[in-house]
């Protein structure tokens, strides 16, 4: 029985206010009209399933009704971390400690300047 | 092999019981083998124990991080039924079902089955057209079933309210005579010792920590017991399939989650046949030790940890009782769970994989138990010919990227 927090109404409440909705952090492919069979049905089917830490996209669905991710260990079955969509997780296989605010934030600046700076037109 | 018989039985009361001999040897791991089983449940056993038999492969290894069937072959809820809806999944668990026919006597070991028939509840008018189309179609497959009325539910399983007071009335149900329950220990024990006495070594706690690949070609395994050869491997390793996956490099289209079931104290015999309800989601059998066998859903989330949450117990507890008033003050005993690996359209995988020699039998999610002598049987005649038999053959992993998807999910009786 999992206690959750909710990122966006910033509190703890039961599992049961919340469902499930698979591995985290899936983008749909930019143009799925070129996609090959093997690319598509990557993007549709074929999961990570790691027995460890695992992000989870999960809907606050008789609350706020808004999605969020988790990353938990699918072992121990322990939550690590709850984040807004479009959040990166400070927790992950590689990093099973945690990175500092810090080091996401900073991560985060300099995934947008790579955005902006790989955009046509841009000077570096 | 010692065979059992009741004049054996009567031989060793004799001496107190205390010659039977050992169910199935010990073996040191040899160094190189034809094939190589990893994974000692049903379905791995089974495996092992058709490719001796059925084609002179005896050089086989079972191998087995813990023992032999304490994974869901030991947490399911033993139920044995074929009334699948699409052709390809008809023709898997209905040759099955041929199997556990004769199982006992081919085995040499009391597996239990008990043909006393599976029923699929309907609640809703739209239920009872998924039932009638699916009853249809298993009788265009030669599988035996039947719909039958509230009236003949009534006459089958007297304790169950079929009333219109009911918050969800029964409507009807499809019945299916052949179904039934089988001893799942048993089941395992028997391929285990039927398969030793061909000669294939069973290896408890033997764990595989890695595959040997070499272009593309498997050779080997690590394990905790040193490297073992063989280019032939197959991968029956249920829940962990993704795991095992990984190490040679793969992903597989499944996803691990808990399925719970709960047995009550033992009470006077009252139901003598399996009742199954996707509407309320609830299923229930009685063993012959006299407990209530009752099988909830899956959690929603991926889980490795054998257990599940309150919340689904709960739920299957109120589906039971709203179907089953006779049954609101039975306590319950015990609660476990198991891993289930669940394919997107709820059918399994038996399949090549990119690497040639390397074979996987996994994603029965939910109901491989009744699947174990044929999966077995299919599979152990696709690692001897190399070619996948065409039984299996439709349950290929390609079938997620050609889109020939069997989708069994509103099909399957219950809807995990």
């Amino acid at each position: 029985m999992f206690y959750i927090h909710c990122p966006y109404c910033d509190e703890y409440r039961d599992e049961e206010e919340f469902h499930p909705k698979g591995q985290a952090h899936i983008a749909r492919p930019e143009d799925p009209e070129s996609c090959t069979d093997d690319q598509w049905g990557a993007y549709l089917f074929f999961r990570d399933n790691p027995r460890g830490i695992h992000h989870e996209l999960w809907v606050h669905a008789i609350g706020c009704r808004k999605f969020f991710n988790i990353t938990r260990n699918s072992a121990s079955y322990e939550i690590l971390e709850t984040y807004r969509m479009g959040e990166q997780p400070r927790f992950s296989a590689e990093h099973p400690e945690g990175k500092s605010v810090e080091t996401v934030a900073a991560e985060k600046v300099a995934a947008e300047a790579g955005m902006v700076a790989g955009q046509e037109g841009v000077k570096a | 092999m010692q065979r059992y018989s009741g004049f054996g039985l009567a031989k060793h009361a004799l001496s107190h019981h205390e010659n039977w001999q050992r169910q199935w040897r010990n073996p040191t791991p040899k160094k190189k083998y034809d094939v190589i089983v990893v994974g000692g449940g049903g379905h791995g056993l089974a495996t092992a124990y058709y490719l001796a038999k059925n084609h002179g492969i005896t050089n086989v290894a079972v191998l087995e991080k813990g023992w032999l069937g304490g994974g869901n072959t030991a947490r399911n809820t033993t139920i044995v039924r074929s009334n699948y809806l699409w052709d390809e999944a008809a023709r898997l668990y209905d040759h099955s079902l041929d199997l556990w026919k004769g199982l006992s006597q081919d085995l040499n070991y009391n597996v239990m089955f008990s043909q006393r028939g599976v029923m699929n509840l309907g609640h809703t008018l739209q239920d009872m057209r998924d039932i009638q189309r699916r009853v249809h179609a298993n009788r265009l497959n030669g599988v035996d079933s039947e719909v039958i009325t509230p009236d003949q539910i009534k006459e089958i399983v007297p304790v169950i309210d079929t009333s219109k007071r009911a918050r969800y009335p029964i409507l009807g149900a499809s019945w299916q005579k052949s179904a039934g329950v089988a001893r799942h220990d048993a089941v395992a024990w028997g391929y285990a010792r039927a398969a030793d006495a061909l000669g294939v070594d069973i290896l408890q706690n033997t764990e595989v920590t890695g595959f040997k690949i070499r272009d593309g070609q498997v050779y080997g395994v690590h394990t905790n017991r040193g490297d073992i050869e063989s280019k032939t491997i197959g991968c029956v390793t249920a829940g962990n399939s993704g795991v095992v996956a990984k190490m040679a490099g793969l992903t597989l289209p499944l996803e691990s989650h808990p399925l719970q079931a709960l047995v009550s104290e033992p009470l006077k015999p009252v139901l003598d046949t399996v009742v199954m309800s996707n509407h309320v989601h609830g299923y229930i059998s009685q063993s012959d030790k006299g407990d209530l066998v009752i099988g909830a859903g899956i959690n929603g989330y991926l889980g490795y940890g054998q257990r599940g949450s309150y919340t689904t117990v709960e739920h299957t507890l109120q589906a039971i009782v709203e179907m089953f008033p006779i049954f609101s003050r039975v306590r319950m005993n015990r609660q476990w769970g198991g891993i289930v690996d669940t394919c997107a359209d709820a059918c399994p995988i038996l399949s090549k994989t990119k690497v040639k020699g390397l074979f996987f039998n996994c994603g029965w999610g939910t109901g491989g138990f009744k699947a174990t002598p044929g999966s077995g049987h299919v599979f152990a005649a696709s690692l001897a010919k190399g070619e996948m038999h065409p039984i299996a053959a439709p349950f290929s992993i390609d079938r997620f990227n050609t889109g020939a998807l069997i989708d069994e999910h509103g099909a399957a009786g219950v809807a995990h």
